[in-house]
């Protein structure tokens, strides 16, 4: 076990870990922050997205001895209260649906918009194509970016 | 029958549809501290409790997995109750025989719970009118309800629901409450934002791998590499000296290995050695699995439908057509993985489970732990996803016996691997199709044989002999054909199978929409006009037919390269036709724009119904493009997202949506948008191309 301190939604955490243990799983069993969700392990699916340094990353291959001294943003730490602009969007176009893996599509569509505020359906795809839902909310999805993008 | 007027649809959909979206947001909050019997609360149904605050609960009982069923049931309720939709928060029901079958799957929890929970909140108006009347000295039939308040019109005069409570629950229970007309609903029918989206958009929604109880460890299983296979022996030393590893054992599953944290039993589990006995099933890869199929004689099977003399019309028909279609298994691939909860003592046991269906959980918690039904308490939390895995009770069990070996709550938690290679796949089937036509082109016969392993057989439960779930999508086919035979012949193969999201239509629609094509194709006509022909005595199918044919511009010009492809069907009580516009570049497909247009019958909430049409064509899209289980020596092949592909934002066409209004009893939601798309998709492959397509995935074009 090693500890390591860690930035993440403004705050600094310590956690006593194996170095390999994914991020994910530092999140989720070390701190209890279940926002962010495993769906696959290997860096498919999106479902583990968080932001690292501002550029969405997936968490679950990501080992928590590489992290020290890098900004985390957590799905928990988006706002403080559902008022991002992609939080409305979402809530105002009804997108989930089973909602597993919704905390990655707002964290790779918040990267996305923080990059490109008004994004194209082509960056939309290229941002996006990384998170998978099973649901296929992706068409509603599309449009709460679109519409956060307007409405800011 | 003449098609669905458009001008009709246009009017019902302004009445109910895009301009009256309800602007409001349910309250939300889950209690988890308060049951019947414990409060001043008014229980005037196991689904319904109404505090002296006024505040109204709706014990939601079936499962929420995506479909909106936390939405939805409160919607049922209030609707009847005249109750304040801002008000209306919900609980997640335990498991418990008081509220019927809490089973959810086969699209069924409005269709089910249509009348029985719009009744409870019938009743309950009636008891507050009631004792409203007696409150204000006035006559029951001279007052009305409004958001959650009994108004006197007379005096003005007005009682809040809550100020009620005490009396009202005094009262008889009315057995006959009337219910409203469907005109006078102010609720159902329209696009209601749904209770549990915000929770949904922070983090803060609680899943089944988001449960957290005190003390609790997790267990990762070592599972078999093949079907059937049996340990003969492991060596966990290796991953005892792991770093938070406290037990590693056998169990019924394989090896339990418990730890303090899922990385730390992720890690150990790979540390396990351990040896199997193969089985039998190492004789068996996906390859010989198509010759056994291959082999199976025709007219050897158990009918699922037979009309007149197909092979004598078949024989003396002036044209004939033949072919064979293929699917593989599928896997379910809910985006949560597998896991459960458990917490066993001598008397009582607990389980936190993703479940579609709660009475399961118990009844498999209660054999497993001995103790009685009533000392199993089930949490079902929300499910990332479900779409038929959840309703088996695998990941249930497990957590409970190594719950119970282990002496303390433990969490199960499946790696994507153990979800993929484990899961109750969507059977493989072969299809032989053999058609006449006359020689003015009409269809006067048609025999479909089915090969392939059996999901009920497959479990020992078919029902007098057969399994009905093989052949619906294909024994229930809408087309007026005068000689017909349908007919399933079981071929055992050794993986485990399962329902998955729309079961036997999701692989019949493409193979017979696929032939019907085919057969309109060798009659010289059009594929839209032969269907028409064919379907004079099915109006429903017939209306959202003509209709999908016009949003979608049937006929009119395409860009070089392009194809439209159309299919119809009938499952869980929906008709659903969808058109695919689908290009072919380089051998490669991909579809732009499908329009759907279904009619369900009534249903509770327009947006979600939307979404879910729309989330099954994206499932459906999935397994036609990309969707494949293969077996290699017994074992699955496929082990995550990067060989078992699903459809992503970069390939999602444009869904145009058309829900027509209905009069008729609700029908399913969840799985009727899947079946019509992979054959619409294959249909406009063969439009642009010339190919036809029939075996999936159609991973290229050839």
């Amino acid at each position: 076990m090693t500890a390591f301190s860690l930035t993440i939604n403004g705050a600094k955490r310590t956690v006593d870990v194996a170095p390999d243990t994914p991020l994910l799983w530092v999140l989720r069993d070390s701190l209890d922050m279940t926002g962010t969700k495993f769906g696959c392990g290997m860096a498919q699916c999106g479902a583990c997205t968080v932001h690292l340094d501002g550029v969405a990353t997936r968490s679950c291959v990501l080992p928590v001895s590489v992290v020290m001294g890098k900004k985390i943003t957590t799905i928990e730490g988006l706002s403080a209260d559902r008022s991002h602009a992609l939080q409305k969007a979402w809530i105002a176009e009804d997108v989930p649906q089973c909602g597993y893996c919704q905390s990655g599509q707002l964290m790779s569509a918040a990267a996305l918009l923080a990059k490109s505020p008004h994004p194209t359906d082509g960056e939309i795809d290229s941002a996006m194509a990384g998170n998978i839902c099973r649901c296929g909310t992706y068409q509603r999805i599309r449009k709460a970016i679109h519409r956060a993008a307007q409405e800011g | 029958m003449t098609p669905l007027n458009r001008r009709d649809f246009v009017k019902v959909a302004g009445a109910v549809g895009a301009t009256l979206l309800i602007p409001i947001q349910a309250g939300k909050g889950v209690r988890r501290d308060v049951e019947p019997g414990k409060t001043d609360d008014w229980f005037p149904s196991p689904y319904l409790e109404i505090a002296p605050s006024g505040q109204i609960t709706v014990w939601v009982h079936k499962t929420e997995m995506g479909q909106g069923v936390r939405t939805s049931l409160p919607m049922l309720i209030a609707e009847e109750l005249d109750a304040d939709w801002k008000t209306i928060r919900i609980e997640q029901a335990l498991a418990h025989s008081k509220y019927g079958s809490q089973g959810t799957g086969g699209s069924s929890s409005v269709r089910s719970s249509w009348k029985p929970l719009r009744k409870a909140g019938a009743q309950a108006r009636q008891m507050l009118l009631a004792a409203a009347a007696a409150q204000l000295g006035v006559a029951k039939e001279s007052l009305t309800t409004k958001d959650g308040v009994v108004i006197h019109p007379g005096s003005g005069k007005t009682v809040r629901y809550g100020a009620l409570v005490a009396e009202a629950a005094k009262l008889p229970i009315p057995d006959d409450p009337p219910l409203k007309d469907p005109k006078e609903f102010r609720l159902l029918g329209r696009r209601v934002l749904r209770i549990d989206t915000p929770e949904k958009t922070d983090g803060s929604a609680r899943f089944g791998l988001d449960t957290r109880v005190p003390g609790m460890l997790r267990a990762v299983v070592v599972r078999p590499p093949t079907f059937g296979a049996k340990l003969t022996s492991f060596d966990g030393a290796k991953a005892s000296a792991l770093l938070g590893v406290r037990k590693v054992f056998r169990m019924e599953s394989g090896v339990a290995v418990v730890a303090d944290t899922t990385w730390n039993a992720i890690t150990g589990a790979r540390a396990v050695v351990a040896e199997w006995d193969l089985g039998a099933s190492v004789v068996t890869s996906s390859s010989n699995l198509e010759d056994q199929f291959r082999e199976v004689t025709p007219g050897t099977g158990v009918v699922g439908k037979k009309e007149g003399d197909a092979p004598a019309a078949l024989a003396k028909a002036a044209k004939r057509v033949e072919a064979i279609y293929q699917v593989p298994y599928l896997a379910h691939a809910t985006m949560e993985p597998q896991n459960c909860a458990a917490h066993v003592t001598a008397d009582q046991c607990e389980v936190w489970a993703p479940t579609q269906n709660s009475q399961a959980a118990q009844n498999v918690a209660a054999q497993v732990t001995g103790l009685p039904k009533e000392s199993v308490i089930v949490h079902t939390t929300l499910l990332g996803g479900g779409f038929g895995r959840r309703l088996e009770q695998d990941y249930v069990k497990e957590a409970v016996q190594i719950a119970k070996d282990v002496g303390a709550p433990v969490q199960v938690v499946w790696t994507r691997e153990d979800d993929m290679r484990h899961d109750f796949y969507r059977p493989t089937t072969f299809n032989r199709f053999k058609a006449g036509l006359d020689p003015q082109g009409n269809a006067v016969a048609w025999t479909h044989c089915i090969v392939g392993p059996s999901i009920l057989a497959k479990r020992g439960a078919l029902r007098e002999g057969k399994d009905p779930s093989m052949v619906e999508g294909a024994a229930n086919i809408p087309y007026a054909i005068p000689n017909l035979l349908v007919e399933f012949c079981q071929s055992d193969a050794p993986a485990t199978l399962g329902f998955w999201r729309s079961v036997g239509s999701s692989q019949n629609a493409f193979v017979t929409e696929g032939f019907v094509d085919e057969l309109a194709v060798a009659a010289g006509r059009d594929a839209l006009e032969f269907r028409r022909s064919l379907l004079t005595n099915h109006p429903r199918h017939l209306a959202v037919l003509n209709l999908a044919a016009e949003k979608a511009g049937w006929g009119t010009p395409l860009p070089k390269g392009w194809g439209r492809g159309i299919a119809v069907a009938e499952s869980f009580g929906s008709f659903v036709a969808e058109v695919a516009e689908v290009s072919v570049e380089n051998w490669k497909p991909r579809v732009h724009r499908v329009v759907c247009v279904a009619d369900c019958g009534q249903y509770a909430n327009l947006d979600t119904l939307e979404a879910q049409l729309e989330g099954g064509i994206v499932f459906g899209l999935s397994a036609a493009l990309h969707g494949a289980i293969t077996l290699e020596r017994g074992a699955v092949v496929q082990s995550n997202f990067h060989d078992y592909p699903v459809l992503r934002m970069n390939e999602m066409p444009k869904i145009e949506i058309h829900v027509v209004p209905s009069t008729e009893p609700p029908g399913g939601a969840g799985e009727p948008g899947v079946p019509p798309i992979a054959p619409a998709v294959a249909n406009a492959i063969f439009a642009a191309t010339g190919r036809r397509v029939r075996k999936l995935p159609i991973r290229q074009v050839s």
